[in-house]
């Protein structure tokens, strides 16, 4: 209570010392910790074209961190991305061997992850009592088991050559999944920040009984918002089957995990209300280029993987510690 | 509003069905087991019953410890990954001193998963991070310690003495080990939770903490041991497992605890807390045992199975949340509200 006051008496006279306070600053200073500490262990790690091509490999699941952090803030979460990348992707792979022509299937890729997303908003906002948790566990795994369904254990690719671009492409030395994901960063940090749907995302996430009394239209705005995340999962699925060049049913297996924590690393509370897409966006790059450095020095995945979670919980840690001692200080 | 017009609709007779959910629970088994057996005679025949059971075995008895983890509240998704720990220190152990008893081998296994279930439930219980955060980063650090200690090799079935695979296959009064470990577990928990104080205090925390905070519970130490349970029963299954497919790998039981949490789902148990019955999740992992069991025997794709089994947790958790509702209809209406 105390802090919410603070943070809005702190919106109206600026000071210094609550806009370094903010959780993005502390994201900031563990990115650079972690440069510098790659770039310590291997020589290898500062070389600007290799770090420029490492964003290519970790930035087809930073798409769904920017509509996962409007699930949380909205105090849901959705678990079911992963399999929403692997249905459509799977599906626009089965169009397109079927001799559905490319752009088609990619349009039919992008209407079924935003179906998807639907559909979890709809059996969300009709059966309350079942939290985001329960619903989206059983659709994550029905649209895993719909993307067996349509391949069984077959691997599908052979795209055009043009479709590489996504994945791999630069536009004037720039990757063009970076461009693409900058462009939607700003855009859901525009909605999010800026937009009065924005606004009401907030409320919901921090008082969904008084927003409700306020005139917001709550059912709809969860709807748009897990439609959202459908959506960007498509997007998603787009960008990684043309880096992979061929998908499998079993593709981004473990991605919601990684997403979640992502957004939680950013400062996005899952109990809702709070966090900002600028902090995801430290999150993503700070998880990208650790895993990346923690890879040239040939640290397998599985193992990254223990680094990833201590950060995670670390991260949901510190601020409860803090709150911790300012209870004891006030006793 | 509509909470109106329902109410006039709302019969007496539906109240009867929440309270015996599980009967409803029940008669889809014996419809369904009857349907297939119409398919295939060879649905019910004893080898196939005790293959089912033993195949189920490993499923209930993680069901009883993430049911008490549930119940307050909480999930764990690094039950996978703390049984995947557990099987691979018992598997090289074992292989290093085939000696060693099979008895100590479980004691062992369960002591691992004690330690991790220990760590997670002091993240949850004293530094207050959410359940579904803390047991996801430590279902990474798990399943990358499980890694680290195997360096990605695999502990196979000439690795292990025949003792130590004889704890899943070997047979007990004539029934599967593993069957008998399960009813053993089922009988400890259901004292557990029915008779003892603690027991009890898990529920009480679970339906609402913070009257179980004034009425005197310590409620950190109960979420640290419905944890610890947890970790304790996941090391336990992670040996059986090992022992079952004569092999332990780093990825051993890769996503299992979401099959753990629908069994949980579909016996009853309210991801809101406070309910759940030991009765209603070993139906709960019957039924999901009888689909991975006899889709294949009606010539079921095994592609299809996966769907299948989400489509039938889905309507589960629906028809659960519609009865509740009539249910609470009639509560109201009773009592003229």
């Amino acid at each position: 209570m105390m802090a919410e006051t603070r943070a809005i008496a702190g919106k109206k006279t600026f000071s210094w010392k609550s806009f370094f306070l903010q959780w993005e600053w502390m994201l900031v200073l563990l990115f650079v910790a972690v440069n510098i500490i790659n770039a310590n262990l291997s020589p290898y790690y500062l070389d600007p074209a290799s770090l420029r091509d490492a964003t290519m490999l970790f930035l087809d699941k930073a798409f769904i961190v920017l509509p996962m952090v409007l699930v949380l803030v909205l105090g849901d979460i959705d678990i079911s991305v992963a399999s929403t990348v692997a249905l459509s992707s799977v599906v626009m792979a089965d169009l397109y061997t079927r001799g559905v022509p490319m752009p088609a299937a990619m349009l039919i890729c992008l209407a079924v992850g935003t179906l998807c997303g639907f559909l979890n908003g709809i059996l969300i906002v009709k059966f309350k009592e079942l939290s985001a948790v329960i619903v989206t566990l059983a659709t994550m795994i029905i649209y895993r088991g719909a993307a067996y369904m349509i391949l069984e254990d077959q691997a599908a690719g052979q795209f055009p050559d043009w479709f590489r671009f996504l994945g791999w492409g630069y536009v004037g030395g720039i990757p063009f999944i970076l461009i693409v994901f900058i462009v939607f960063a700003v855009v859901f940090a525009l909605l999010l920040h800026k937009t009065t749907f924005g606004r009401k995302v907030y409320a919901i996430g921090n008082n969904v009984t008084a927003s409700l009394f306020s005139g917001v239209q709550v059912d709809k705005i969860k709807i748009v918002v897990f439609t959202l995340a459908g959506l960007m999962a498509a997007v998603a699925a787009l960008f990684l089957t043309s880096r992979m060049g061929s998908t499998r049913p079993n593709v981004a297996m473990g991605y919601e995990l990684e997403v979640i924590a992502m957004a939680v690393l950013g400062g996005v509370s899952t109990s809702g209300g709070k966090g900002r897409i600028a902090g995801a966006v430290l999150a993503i790059f700070l998880v990208g280029f650790l895993r990346y450095g923690l890879g040239l020095i040939n640290v397998p995945a599985q193992v990254q993987l223990i680094v990833v979670g201590l950060l995670l919980i670390g991260a949901v840690m510190v601020p409860n510690v803090r709150i911790w001692t300012k209870i004891r200080l006030q006793k | 509003m509509s909470e109106v017009v329902l109410m006039k609709k709302s019969k007496r007779r539906t109240a009867a069905i929440g309270r015996f959910r599980e009967l409803g629970l029940l008669a889809f088994i014996v419809v369904l087991s009857a349907l297939v057996q119409l398919r295939n005679p060879n649905f019910l025949t004893f080898e196939n019953i005790n293959d089912m059971l033993t195949n189920t075995a490993i499923l209930s008895i993680l069901a009883v410890g993430m049911m008490l983890v549930i119940v307050t509240r909480g999930i764990d998704l690094s039950v996978g990954a703390t049984l995947a720990l557990s099987g691979m220190v018992t598997a090289m152990t074992i292989s290093e001193y085939p000696q060693l008893h099979p008895l100590l081998a479980i004691a062992l296994g369960t002591l691992v998963g004690i330690a991790c279930g220990a760590i997670l439930g002091f993240i949850i219980a004293i530094t207050g991070v959410l359940p579904i955060i803390a047991t996801l980063g430590m279902m990474n650090v798990y399943r990358g310690l499980t890694f680290m200690i195997s360096d990605g090799k695999w502990v196979s079935a000439h690795q292990m003495p025949d003792s130590f695979k004889k704890i899943a296959t070997g047979t007990l009064f004539g029934v599967n080990t593993l069957v008998v470990i399960a009813i053993i577990v089922y009988v400890v928990f259901y004292y557990f939770i029915e008779h003892t104080r603690t027991g009890r205090q898990i529920y009480a925390v679970g339906s609402n903490p913070e009257s179980a905070r004034i009425s005197g519970i310590n409620n950190a130490f109960v979420l640290w041991l419905v944890y610890t349970i947890m970790g304790g029963l996941a090391g336990l299954t992670g040996v059986l497992w090992v022992s079952k497919f004569a092999s332990a790998q780093a990825d051993t039981a890769m996503s299992y605890e979401l099959s753990v949490i629908a069994a949980c789902v579909l016996g009853g148990v309210s991801i809101a807390g406070g309910s759940g019955k030991i009765s209603g999740i070993i139906l709960g992992s019957v039924l999901l045992g009888i689909l991975n069991n006899a889709l294949p025997l009606i010539n079921v794709s095994p592609f299809w199975q996966l769907g299948i089994q989400g489509l039938i947790i889905l309507v589960a958790v629906i028809v659960n949340a519609l009865v509740k509702r009539r249910v609470q209809r009639n509560q109201m209406m009773r009592r003229k509200i």
